[in-house]
Parts: C-alpha cells; structure tokens; sequence
C-alpha cells in the first residue's frame, strides 16, 4: 500500500475546455480523403463521418473518452533506471526519452488512471503510441504493474488500451524481462477474481503482443486496427508470399478467433460498461 | 570437417598445416612431431587469445554456430530414458520445439528446447528452431503436465525467435507465446532454464521464465536480434556488431545486469570445439540450479519465481 500513498497525486481533469479549435477547421480524412469539420470529428470521437476510419487518438481522449462524464485522476508511475544499457544509436537514448518526453509531457509510454466506467470502478491503462512508438521497456512494464496493483487494491476491474510497436530496443534484455512481468500484472489482477480487459488499438505488435496484451479474460479491439506479433515485411522476406487482404487487422483477428469483438469506438464506452456490469456479479452479491 | 568462423581465420590456417603435416609419411622429414607439436602450442594459443577477448558480434556468431550442441545433443547426453511427446492437441506438432519426459541424472523431469538442427535436413525438419503457435501451446501443455506430475521442468533454449509467418500470425503466435510464458510463471514445480546457443526474443522468453535462468558462456540473449536492431535503428542491416554492442547481448552482460543467474562456462574456443565437456558443465550447472529449488513446494516457487521477475530491472544498470 506504501506505493499507492506515495505516488497518487489525484488530478480530475475534464474534457471540457481543453483547448481551443476554431469551429470551422477542417480536416481530412487518411483513409478516405474526404474533409469534414474539426469539430463533427471530435464529437465523433475521431472517427470518420464518412468512412468509419478509426484515427488515432491521444491519451487525454481515450481517457475522457472512457471514464464518466470524462472524469478520471491519473497516478503517478513509479520511477524505473532511465537507461540500464547505457544505449546509443545515432543519438543517446537518454536524449530520445528527452525529447519524447518534452513532445508528450509524459514520463513514458503509459498513462494510468480510475475513475468511473458506467457506474463501476475501473483502473483505466493507456498506452502512448507518440511515446517511441509506445515501446513496453521498465517503465512500461513498472506502470502495468502499478496499474494491476491498484486495481487490485480498489477491487476493480483493469483496463487496458493498447499500442505498441513492441519492446524498447533501447532497453535489450531489460524490455524483453517485462513480456513475463507484464503478464503477473495479469496474474495479480486475475488471482483477485477481478476482470482484465484489454483493448487493442491501432497499431499492437511485437513482444507487447506476445504478453499481457494476449491475456485479456476479455479481448476488444478498434476496427482496423493492426495487431500482430511479427512485422509484415519481416513476414514478406521469411515466406516469400503475399499477404492476405486484411492480414493482422482486427477483423482479421477476430475471424481467427484471437478476438472477442471489434468495437466501434463510439460504442465502446457502452461495452466496456455492459461487460464490467456482467462480469461483477460476485461484487453485486457481496454488497 | 571443421566450421571455422571468420575471426578464427589464424587458427584455422594453423591447424590446417597441422593438418598437413599429419598427411606426410615420415620418411620426408625428420621433426614432423616437433613441429606438429610446435604448431600446435601456437595454435592454442592464439585461439586462447581470440576466445578471450571475443566481440558481442563474435559471440554471436559463435552462439549461432553449427556445430555446436543442439537441444537435441543437450537431451541425448544429459538425459536418460528419454520419452518424446509430441503435439498441441489442437492443430499440430511441431517439430521445432523438442519436449518429453526422462531423467535427469536419476530424477524424472520435463524436458522442453527449442531445436535449430545442425546440417541442411534437419534445420528444415526442425525450421531453423522456428516455433510456431503449435509449439508454445506444447510446451504450454508439457509445462502443465510436468506440475501435475510433480516433474521439475528443464528447458533448453536456441532459437533465432518464433517463426514470422502468416498462418503462425492466423493462428495466434502471440497468444500461445504469452500463454507459454503464462505457463512457466504458475508451474508448482522447478523450472530451470539454459540459453544454449541464441536466446532470440519472445520465442526463447517464451520456454525461459524460470526459477534459475542459465547461459552458456557463449550464448547471446536478446530482446532483438542485431541485424534487426541494426536495421531499424541504423537503418542498415551492416551495422548489426555495433547494435550487438549496443544490446549487451552476452551472458556477462545479462549476468551483470541481473536478468540471469548463472554463467556455464564453455571449453576453450567454444563449445563446438568440445560439446562433451560444454555439456558435461551444463549438467553440473543444471544440477546446482536446481537443487536448492527442489526444497519448496508449488506455491513457494511460484511466490519466488514472481519475486524474482518482479525484483528485475528495477536496479538493473550495466
Ligand atoms: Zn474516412
């Protein structure tokens, strides 16, 4: 429990007010290149009026996004050893966490708050792809941990949003170490008789895949989103074969039963609510 | 023949006129032994000097080399009455991840590794030591099986990583890796892990998660492999010894960064050039592993394991 007092610093933000778009920018689509006002898109959640596509989204959306009225305190995250190789490529690693750092105001890859999801207490984790590629190394893997652990401690169900390109090179052996840490997170959560959700979202790849992220007692993903363990080109190269239409998309995942459900994202507020509410029946009846 | 590496280039020239020598009748010189003997004090030598000072590149080359002992030569010496079992029971067997039952001197244990193969036919029967999904869920099943039955679990790891295919991806590559990992964490009994050769991603944490985690003095161990590294952080596959360096792939490395917890050491100038006496050391080392493990029971080494995961990284720092 020290941990918990230690680091949890409450701060309930809203979406409201958050910043200031004129109303009348606009804004293309990747997927089908039509345009469409700025603000018809955020109040779609980012997804497309036109097409459906899913675009990505920040961290402080999916948490407004998904918790009550867009309310949530964050935690903060234990500290990890910044650089345990001491690495570098073009450029230090220490220099890269910097300036990932200064881009995203964040410490690392993750970002976990609780809140209310649907009336029930939820541990919300949420990856951040704009944080090297949300790459899972000690930071990562720590903060699941303290997510777990809060879940566990608040007897509420963990949910977690995926999307990663896969380990922190950066970090060798030590990002390949959290693959089984993450997965006693799970553990934790599981062992307390608590739901693990987990929602993939575009892109999940590569060790990150390969753990905790496959260990969902419930497994959602966004439409479209891409999800695989090994690259598609290192694929290409090893089988010499083109790839299937819609390969390690969510659809995909699903049709080969690696998924429960792809979820658009306006309803996935509603599904993760309905979920929790079904899978709390032990909860219920305590109370 | 011999598989010489490239950086052994001096000792491979050596030992071939030693070679040569050996060939001439006696009749055509005198000091034939002498300098056979000569020679081959140099020839030691020098190997001497290049194994001790070996680069992270070299020792992957070294860890990938052919000759050395394979998970299956691990197995034929190290255990007796060896029993295969084969097959996920879902989809298939897979012949990249060799598992059964036999005894480890005199006690019966699981037995799991990852095989590579070691000429053209069987590194194609074996897939380069590819798992597939099959493979994990095997080993998974194997691993559950050795709990049940109060088994230790020893597995031996040599993979360059899961295979990168499509229907490996169709049919849930990830899962059955997080499964295996999953697997080794809940096992109620030991479970001591050697790095043979490579120790390459997810494929090899997924047989690794154990109690007492052992490396060759050779072997490398590796969240990526160089060339991969090299190719997406330098953007050329050619600068695979600098991310090698970078990576802190080898046992020392790992050792000091505390992820490992033991070192076995290899014969002069690898294990290739002795695989009885590397594997003679890997027994012994297994066996110290796994001794003081056989005192607990299920849930103390399943606490322990997690501690011990849980403890890494957090003071990690080369
Ligand atoms: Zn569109």
């Amino acid at each position: 429990m020290s941990w918990l007092t230690e680091y949890v610093r409450p701060k309930i933000r809203t979406l409201l007010g958050r910043r200031d778009v004129p109303e009348n920018l606009w804004v293309q689509c990747p997927a089908c290149e039509q345009m469409m006002f700025h603000t018809d898109l955020e109040k779609n959640l980012k997804v497309c009026t036109h097409c459906g596509h899913h675009m990505r989204a920040s961290v402080t959306e999916r948490l407004a996004w998904t918790f009550d009225a867009g309310s949530f305190a964050r935690i903060e995250l234990p500290k990890t050893p910044a650089d345990p190789l001491r690495f570098r490529d073009s450029q230090r690693y220490t220099e890269r966490l910097k300036s990932a750092r200064e881009k995203t105001g964040l410490d690392d890859a993750l970002v976990v708050a609780h809140g209310a999801v649907g009336g029930h207490r939820a541990v919300v984790a949420v990856m951040v792809f704009e944080f090297m590629g949300g790459s899972m190394g000690a930071a990562v893997g720590e903060g699941l941990l303290a997510a777990a652990r809060l879940a566990v401690l608040q007897e509420a169900p963990l949910i977690v949003f995926t999307a990663s390109g896969g380990a922190r090179m950066q970090e060798g052996a030590v990002s390949l170490m959290q693959m089984p840490r993450t997965v006693i997170a799970t553990q934790l959560v599981k062992e307390a008789g608590l739901p693990f959700i987990v929602v993939l979202t575009d892109p999940t790849t590569g060790g990150v895949t390969a753990s905790f992220t496959m260990l969902g007692d419930i497994q959602i993903a966004e439409p479209g989103a891409l999800i695989g363990f090994a690259g598609a080109r290192v694929i290409e190269q090893t089988v010499r074969e083109k790839l299937p239409e819609g390969f390690q998309r969510a659809e995909y995942l699903l049709e080969h039963g690696i998924l429960d459900m792809v979820v658009k994202r306006t309803e996935l507020a509603a599904t993760l609510a309905r979920i929790i509410g079904l899978l709390r029946v032990k909860e219920l009846e305590a109370a | 023949m011999r598989h010489y590496l490239d950086f052994e280039k001096p000792v491979a020239d050596l030992e071939g006129k030693i070679e040569e020598l050996r060939h001439l009748s006696e009749a055509d010189g005198i000091n034939i032994a002498d300098e056979v003997a000569r020679l081959t004090e140099k020839a030691d030598r020098q190997l001497r000097a290049t194994y001790a000072k070996l680069t992270p590149w070299q020792k992957t080359q070294v860890a990938r080399h052919p000759d050395r002992p394979k998970a299956r030569d691990c197995i034929a010496t190290l255990i007796a009455e060896y029993t295969p079992l084969a097959g996920d029971r879902a989809f298939a067997e897979d012949s990249a991840v060799l598992g059964g039952i036999g005894r480890f001197r005199g006690r019966a244990v699981m037995v799991l590794g990852t095989e590579k193969g070691s000429d053209t036919e069987t590194r194609i029967a074996h897939n380069f030591g590819m798992a597939r999904p099959e493979g994990y869920r095997k080993a998974r099943r194997l691993i559950e099986l050795a709990g049940r039955f109060g088994l230790p679990v020893l597995t031996f790891v040599d993979t360059s990583g899961a295979f990168p295919g499509i229907e490996a991806e169709a049919r849930g590559q990830a899962e059955a890796i997080a499964r295996s990992i999953e697997a080794c964490l809940s096992a109620p009994v030991p479970v001591v892990a050697a790095i043979i050769g490579e120790g390459g991603s997810g494929g090899a944490i997924a047989l690794a998660a154990g109690d007492a985690v052992l490396m060759m003095e050779h072997a490398v161990y590796s969240v990526i492999s160089p060339e991969g590294c090299a190719s997406i952080l330098w953007r050329d596959a050619a600068q695979a010894p600098v991310a090698a360096e970078a990576l802190r792939i080898t046992a020392d490395d790992l050792k000091r960064l505390k992820l490992i917890d033991a070192i076995v050491p290899e014969p002069l100038g690898g294990a290739q050039r002795d695989p009885a006496a590397a594997l003679a050391g890997l027994a012994d080392a297994i066996g110290a592993a796994l001794a003081p493990l056989l005192g607990h029971d299920g849930p103390g080494l399943i606490a322990r394991r997690r501690e011990k995961f849980l403890a890494m990284g957090r003071d990690s720092l080369i």
